[in-house]
């Protein structure tokens, strides 16, 4: 394709914004004092901010890019990533979990499983969510270099060492506060960026019934029933019936329950954004918050890509249509750039690029802010250099900043191997994430779970995932890192989506039940007394009586449940 | 202490992007609008976003204002 040329005004408006960006970071360099400061905002966060933050740490690379090339390839089917997926875990959370995260005092997640089980429970979720989210952040750098080499032939190198050295100013002056304020921008950058785009490409298609009939000729083409790409449930009754491959109780169990109650519930990069929260009613409004614009997220990224194949096949007034890869299928990572490049004259293209850039740095800030504190929190102070004084920390949270994003790079280019980047985030996830939710299941509401049993339950649902995925394969996988690894393949999967699902379910079966196992002849090492606060059994609770309605954590989820759910049939 | 309020500078830079779009779009001409379905989409959005960005300005004056009066009324 052809790179697009930038105007005067696009290039003021990128400017104006990397501006506002490294300014947030300067005005708050004064703020950061002690280590508290620089990893939890010193607790001050409104509700509101926190919020915004805890649903924009997520919208990187992943969410943008792989979002919208979901849309393409599979449709509407693509929303139950929102309206089965986050959004239960979220109000989950928010009324079950935040008060033992928050109330806990714990500076982290691992270090919760520090008060809760013991140090061996935390290095290892430590160690791995470290890894993790490195991993996450340099696949957002990449995504990045990559698309702005496509769109606008800038050399893939400057982009990623730019974005880089932009990410690590910010965070290195104000820390977790930069991150934060930053993300909340971003939010309202892709909304102002992608709602004028989703306009007019619903303009282009007809609207809602013009993309319907479009998909239709999509769906039969591809061999599937006329509306499977704009029926999100209709069609889920087995995996043959719908372009994802996959069947209801693998879609409710695998990513409604496992892979998602995994992520929102025990992912520190989403969590700091909670615990850095004002107060615990703050904390605790804060997934909730987040969830209502949530909700509505599948309109902003999922629909360009259901619009964009529907104009491929059947060209619309404008004549768009997405390129195709070598091997003749269409290139579904490029739908929001190529859409930005087609609609959008210069002036909104600029405000458009903005968006996706900001979704990108704040998708790797995120993850640095979260590794910084992990890493000095639970890694430096807690084996290294247990007497650090608090400035030697604020130090060392720098430090980490700046080793953070060089490994960043590093993975940056080693995520250049894979082509779908959703696809490598769920099976990360699926091998780290979905045994951990059982973990925290148990701990926070069953006493008599131990530290061994959480440590080797863990542990165990690891390696079941590993070995799951290394035993089945999807249908026609190509290289080893899509399973099969392990020599012998004893089941093939319709589709890629359907294993990672797999995976995650029999991870957090196998953890959750080795737990209870392990629960039962081993000795509690804590005392009631040390775990008050921290389980549910042992926690006195909060009144609420009061409170205004609305501020209420359980009212608002069940408000927050209830337009999930119209949504779901709507859409049905 | 707290941090400053973030509506500030969501509004200065909803704002001067808001101006930027609004330029963009006083200068369209319908070979520029012809990608946009023939809509002036800077000048809309333009408009709509400089919007958005006094709602944020007007409600952190708000809340700094209610914050001196609280203040004032109970002095620690």
């Amino acid at each position: 394709m052809q790179p697009i040329h930038l105007g005067l005004i696009d290039g003021a408006i990128l400017s104006v914004y990397f501006a506002f960006v490294l300014g947030i970071g300067f005005v708050l360099k004064r703020h950061m004092r002690t280590s508290m400061d620089f990893f939890l905002s010193g607790r001050l966060i409104p509700a509101w901010v926190a919020g915004l933050a805890f649903l924009s740490a997520n919208l990187g690379a992943q969410e943008v890019i792989g979002m919208a090339a979901s849309g393409a390839k599979y449709g509407i089917m693509t929303s139950h990533f929102y309206w089965v997926g986050a959004i239960p875990a979220m109000v989950f959370v928010a009324v079950f979990m935040m008060p033992f995260y928050y109330g806990s005092k714990a500076r982290s997640v691992p270090e919760y499983l520090k008060l809760r089980f013991d140090e061996k429970t935390r290095a290892l979720n430590a160690v791995t969510f470290a890894t993790m989210t490195i991993f996450s952040s340099g696949i957002s750098m990449y995504a990045m270099a990559l698309l702005l080499n496509l769109l606008l032939g800038w050399d893939f190198n400057l982009s990623i060492w730019l974005s880089a050295i932009v990410v690590l100013l910010y965070i290195s002056l104000g820390g977790l506060t930069s991150a934060i304020y930053n993300e909340v921008m971003q939010f309202f950058l892709i909304v102002a960026g992608f709602a004028p785009l989703v306009f007019l490409g619903l303009r282009d298609v007809g609207g809602w019934s013009g993309l319907q009939t479009r998909l239709a000729a999509v769906s039969t083409a591809e061999g599937f029933a006329p509306g499977a790409f704009t029926n999100s449930w209709k069609f889920m009754g087995s995996a043959a019936e719908n372009p994802m491959g996959v069947q209801w109780f693998a879609m409710l169990m695998g990513l409604g329950f496992v892979l998602s109650f995994g992520y929102w519930c025990t992912d520190f990069l989403v969590m700091q954004r909670a615990m850095a929260a004002e107060s615990m009613s703050a904390a605790r409004r804060t997934p909730l918050v987040a969830a209502v614009p949530k909700m509505f997220f599948p309109f902003l990224v999922i629909l360009p890509g259901m619009i964009a194949i529907a104009l491929t096949q059947h060209h619309g007034a404008s004549g768009f249509s997405l390129p195709a890869k070598p091997d003749g299928t269409p290139n579904y990572d490029l739908v929001i750039p190529m859409m930005l490049g087609h609609y959008f004259p210069s002036g909104i293209l600029g405000l458009g690029l903005t968006a996706l850039m900001a979704s990108f740095m704040s998708g790797m800030a995120g993850n640095v802010t979260a590794f910084n504190t992990v890493w000095t929190y639970d890694i430096y102070q807690a084996y290294l250099r247990p007497k650090a004084t608090d400035s030697a920390l604020l130090w060392m949270g720098r430090a980490a900043t700046v080793v953070g994003i060089a490994v960043s790079v590093a993975a940056a280019y080693f995520a250049a191997h894979f082509n779908n980047i959703m696809d490598l985030l769920q099976l990360v996830f699926a091998f780290v994430n979905a045994p951990l939710f059982a973990t925290f299941l148990l701990g926070m509401f069953w006493r008599r779970t131990t530290g061994h049993a959480a440590f080797f339950g863990l542990l165990s649902g690891i390696l079941a995932a590993a070995f799951h995925h290394g035993l089945t394969q999807p249908h026609g996988a190509m290289t080893l890192a899509k399973g099969g690894w392990l020599g012998h393949v004893l089941y093939v999967y319709p589709s890629e989506m359907a294993q990672n699902f797999w995976t995650a379910i029999f991870a957090w079966t196998t953890c959750f039940v080795v737990t209870i196992l392990l629960s039962l002849v081993t000795r509690q090492q804590k005392s009631d007394a040390q775990l008050t606060g921290l389980v549910s059994s042992l926690t006195p609770r909060t009144t609420e009586a009061d409170v205004v309605w609305y501020k209420r954590p359980a009212a608002l989820g069940a408000l927050v449940l209830f337009i999930a759910l119209i949504l779901n049939i709507l859409f049905w | 202490m707290s941090f400053f309020d973030l509506r500030r500078p969501l509004g200065w830079l909803f704002s001067t992007l808001g101006i930027l779009l609004v330029i963009a779009g006083l200068r369209a001409t319908p070979a520029t609008d012809a990608r946009s379905l023939g809509i002036n989409i800077n000048l809309i959005w333009g408009v709509v976003m400089i919007a958005f960005a006094l709602l944020c300005l007007w409600l952190a004056r708000r809340e700094a204002r209610r914050r001196t009066q609280a203040a004032g009324s109970s002095p620690k």
